[in-house]
C-alpha cells in the first residue's frame, strides 16, 4: 500500500471519515486539559500571572509556522506530481494558519504590553510573524480571485514556496538577528534555560491539542472542498448535457 | 481561587480572544462543511 492512493478523493474521504471522530475528540480533550493544567499553575517569579498566556501563544505560534510548512509539502506534491487532494488540503490549511498567527500575534501583544512595556516591537521575531499572516491572507484572497481551480492552486503553490521564507525566518529570526525583545525558544533544552516542569507538561499537552485540532479542522475543510469540487464537476456536466 | 493578581485584565483577554477565534474557526468549518455536502446530496439526488 503505497500513501499515494490517498490521493485518490474516494480513499481519502473514506479515510478521513474514519479518524476524524477520534482526532477531534483528543484535541479537546488535550486541550481543554492542557489549557485548564496551565491556567492552575503558580505565578512565575518573573513575568507573575502572565506566565499563563504562553499555553495559547507558544502552540498557537508553533502551529502558525508548521501549518505554512505543511502547505509548502502539499503545492510541491500538487506542482510535482498533481495530485488534486493536496492542492485542497493545502487551501484547507490557509485559514487555520492565519487565525493560528493571529492568536500568536494578539496573545504576544497582550503578553508584550505588561511585561515588555509596549504591544508592539519592530523586532525580527514579532515583524517576519506579522509578515507570515500577510502572506496567509494573501494566499487565501489568490485561491478565491482565480476561477479556475487548477490555475489557482498553481499560482498558489509558488506563492507558498516564496513565503516559506518568511515563516523559516519568524522560526529562526531570533538566531540570526541577536537583537530585538523577542527571547529565544520556549522550550530550549540549553543548561539553566530550560523551563520549569511546572510549566512544561500543560505545554506539551497543549501543544499536542493544537496540533490535533489542526488535523481535525483541516481534515473537515479538506473534505469540504473535495465535495466543492464534485459539485462544480456535476454541474459543469449538467450544463454541457 | 485561582490568583492572577494585577494581570487579571491582559490573562484574560488573551484567553477570550482566542477562545472567540478558535470557536469562530470551528463553526465556520463545520457549517461550510455542513453546506457543501447538502448541496451535494441535492445535486446527486437530482441527477438521479
Amino acid at each position: 500500500m503505497s500513501i499515494w492512493e490517498y490521493a485518490n478523493p474516494v480513499k481519502f474521504m473514506r479515510l478521513s471519515g474514519r479518524v476524524l471522530p477520534w482526532v477531534a475528540i483528543g484535541a479537546a480533550i488535550c486541550i481543554a486539559s492542557g489549557l485548564v493544567w496551565g491556567f492552575l499553575t503558580p505565578p512565575d517569579y518573573k513575568q507573575g500571572a502572565t506566565v499563563k498566556i504562553i499555553f495559547l501563544h507558544v502552540p498557537a505560534a508553533m502551529m502558525a509556522i508548521n501549518i505554512w510548512a505543511m502547505m509548502l509539502v502539499a503545492s510541491l506534491i500538487w506542482l510535482i506530481r498533481r495530485h488534486h487532494v493536496s492542492a485542497l488540503a493545502a487551501k484547507a490549511a490557509a485559514p487555520v494558519g492565519a487565525v493560528m498567527t493571529l492568536i500568536a500575534l494578539i496573545t504576544g501583544a497582550i503578553w508584550g504590553q505588561p511585561m515588555w512595556g509596549t504591544w508592539w516591537e519592530w523586532d525580527p521575531r514579532l515583524t517576519s510573524v506579522l509578515i507570515l499572516f500577510l502572506f496567509y491572507l494573501g494566499y487565501i484572497a489568490l485561491w478565491s480571485a482565480i476561477d479556475d481551480a487548477d490555475t489557482a492552486a498553481d499560482l498558489t503553490g509558488w506563492l507558498c514556496i516564496v513565503g516559506s521564507i518568511f515563516a523559516f525566518l519568524s522560526r529562526y529570526a531570533v538566531l540570526f538577528w541577536n537583537q530585538g525583545l523577542h527571547q529565544g525558544a520556549s522550550l530550549s533544552l540549553a543548561p539553566g534555560e530550560r523551563m520549569s516542569a511546572v510549566y512544561r507538561y500543560p505545554l506539551y499537552l497543549s501543544m499536542l491539542g493544537f496540533g490535533l485540532l489542526f488535523l481535525a479542522l483541516v481534515l473537515v475543510r479538506t473534505r469540504t472542498e473535495i465535495r466543492r469540487r464534485r459539485l462544480a464537476a456535476l454541474i459543469a456536466r449538467e450544463v454541457r448535457a | 481561587m485561582i490568583e492572577l493578581g494585577k494581570y487579571a485584565i491582559p490573562v484574560l483577554a488573551a484567553y477570550a480572544v482566542s477562545a472567540v477565534l478558535i470557536a469562530g474557526l470551528i463553526l465556520q468549518s463545520l457549517a461550510a462543511n455542513a453546506r457543501a455536502r447538502r448541496d451535494l446530496d441535492r445535486q446527486e439526488q437530482r441527477d438521479g
